[in-house]
């Protein structure tokens, strides 16, 4: 296993408020790593230490063993895409303009919409399949299609890394495993896919390395099959329940007694 | 996915740059009714000779010198000035209902207006003119210090310190007829007159903030999505918003400087191009800065014949026509489009 991008004892926290202490974690290329846990436990906080929103009060992110905060913003921004939990888009915006956002960090403050620009807008939009709707109003869109639009928008960015908070959070059950199948595409394309996620069993079914944490710390990581049993979902999520086998995948599936 | 990327619909990549065209036509047409219209009418033909082959003797020649074409450059500027003002605030803020004096620069002017007429400084209008910016760069910079952390935090902060100063100005004029009647020469809106001062400082402060306002506009797009993913863009929020705001000020103040308070066309403007510019920032603070002037020369065109003596003030025919624009925008596309 490879890793460029990692956290190194970072302490995490906002104002005096500690989230994670001396927090350490490899991010394994080209793999598809869900994040797990109780709310509250540090997972979003430490998606933005990650992209840069949150700066560590000690230790650092790395990517190449360089600390994220000594890389320009553009340049962090061709490496590392995040999608937010509940992004909001401008009045009036249409989809394709929407996903030629992406290609900021890729522009100058004066050059000129290249053809790269347009073709990787244009790629972004096949690939998310928001491409029959590519001229509507964001607004006008479902929350399904809506989701999709925003994952084109960070694909457009043209990154090795994807970064998602909960991605799949108020969609319904066909369009959260349509995004999934998405973000499993695009690991197979090549891309590193960090998504936390809220459901176990779909982040069981969808991830290589699966990531536990409670209280601010990992409670443990690995492949689903090799860490998920009911000692560890008692431990994270202080809740009592069998593990089976996933009928259609294999994978562990965690029911609640 | 084998279908290849659908071509662009025309209609969505010719809009603009149509409307753009035909703003300027518009914007031509506008500024020749400026120059033609008013106490005396100016025939086409006059209106070019006296820029090309000026008559010093011929009244018609005059008028258009030294009344009419500045009076047009002026309502220009100061119609691009306010729009411009306008789509950027709208955007930084996300608020429809921000328009460009809301970071204090037209109670800042009005209340160093009311002060320096008070104490007998108000008299000339270069005078005027430097209280005005005096007034708005202070109370601006007092909104910045108090808000700078965030873009609510400032525009509250700009809506409670113009409260304030508005209050204090009123106890002030309320108290001094004297000054009362030299603030109402320039709190009633109007580019009567107003072409006699020495403009070139505001024009020159306009013009480059305009400039600076494309400039900065393509970042705007990327801070327009919100601050975390503006940051995850590699787009430096803080800088962005900064240098937005100073620009805003600048053209507000300047504005504001030589026209007075003049509503609506900062709010208006951006309203009536946010669908046709499909949030492009770029496109949207290009627009304004045509339809901003057209709207402001027809205004003033109106302004100076609606009366058989004398004048209206600008601001209450923008009013006029700017009220009604926005409820017809609202009930064509909803509330949503605010």
């Amino acid at each position: 296993m490879t890793t460029r991008l990692s956290a190194r004892d970072v302490t995490l926290g906002y104002g005096d408020r500690v989230v994670s202490t001396r927090l350490t974690l490899d991010v394994p290329d080209g793999a598809f790593t869900a994040v797990v846990g109780p709310n509250g436990c540090g997972k979003s906080t430490l998606l933005r230490a990650f992209v840069r929103l949150l700066t560590p009060d000690e230790g650092a992110v790395t990517l190449d063993s360089r600390s994220v905060s000594d890389l320009p913003a553009k340049g962090l921004a061709r490496e590392l895409a995040f999608l937010p939990q509940d992004p909001l888009a401008p009045e009036g915006i249409t989809v394709r303009q929407l996903v030629a956002r992406g290609r900021y960090p890729h522009q100058s403050l004066l050059a000129l919409w290249t053809p790269d620009d347009e073709r990787a807008v244009a790629e972004a939009m096949v690939t998310a399949e928001v491409e029959d709707f590519a001229d509507r109003q964001v607004a006008e869109l479902s929350g399904g299609q809506r989701q999709r639009v925003w994952v084109a928008m960070v694909l457009a960015q043209d990154t090795p890394y994807l970064l998602l908070d909960e991605p799949t959070s108020f969609l319904d059950i066909t369009h959260q495993y349509r995004l999934l199948a998405l973000l499993s595409r695009l690991r197979n394309e090549g891309r590193t896919v960090i998504a936390v996620l809220h459901d176990i069993n779909q982040a069981c079914r969808f991830a290589d390395h699966l990531v536990a944490m409670k209280d601010g710390r990992v409670a443990a990581e690995g492949a689903a099959a090799d860490v998920v049993d009911a000692a560890l979902i008692k431990d994270v999520f202080d809740l009592p329940s069998v593990i089976v086998a996933d009928p259609v995948s294999g994978t562990p599936m965690v029911v609640p007694e | 996915m084998t279908s290849a990327p659908p071509a662009t619909p025309p209609t969505v990549r010719t809009a603009r740059p149509a409307a753009l065209a035909v703003g300027l036509l518009a914007l031509l047409a506008a500024g020749v009714a400026s120059v033609a219209v008013g106490a005396r009418a100016v025939p086409v033909g006059e209106m070019w000779g006296a820029v090309a082959d000026f008559d010093p003797l011929n009244g018609d020649h005059l008028v258009v010198r030294d009344i009419r074409l500045p009076r047009t450059v002026l309502g220009i500027a100061v119609g691009a000035a306010l729009a411009v003002g306008g789509a950027l605030i709208q955007t930084l803020s996300r608020n429809p209902l921000a328009e460009p004096g809301i970071l204090g620069v037209t109670h800042g002017a009005g209340f160093a207006l009311t002060v320096g007429a008070a104490l007998g400084l108000a008299g000339s209008a270069v005078s005027q003119l430097g209280l005005g910016v005096a007034g708005s760069v202070l109370a601006t910079a007092l909104v910045y210090a108090v808000g700078r952390h965030s873009t609510l935090r400032l525009l509250l902060a700009g809506v409670a310190f113009s409260a304030v100063l508005m209050g204090v100005s009123l106890g002030i004029r309320l108290t001094s007829p004297d000054t009362l009647d030299k603030y109402r020469f320039w709190a009633v809106g109007s580019l009567a007159g107003r072409e006699q001062a020495d403009l070139t400082v505001p024009l020159v402060a306009i013009g480059v903030a305009f400039v600076g306002a494309l400039v900065i506009a393509r970042s705007l797009n990327a801070v327009a999505l919100g601050e975390t993913v503006a940051h995850t863009l590699g787009a430096n929020v803080a800088r962005v918003r900064t240098v937005t705001l100073v620009l805003i000020t600048v053209l507000a103040g300047a504005a504001t400087a030589v026209a007075g308070p003049i509503l609506f066309v900062g709010l208006i403007v951006p309203h009536l191009l946010r669908r046709l510019t499909s949030g492009s920032v770029p496109w949207l603070v290009g627009l304004s800065a045509v339809v901003g002037p057209i709207l402001m020369l027809v205004a003033d065109t109106i302004a100076r014949v609606l009366l058989h003596t004398g004048e209206v003030p600008v601001a209450i025919v923008t009013a006029f026509l700017g009220g009604p624009m926005l409820i017809w925008v609202v009930r064509r596309y909803g509330a949503g489009s605010l």
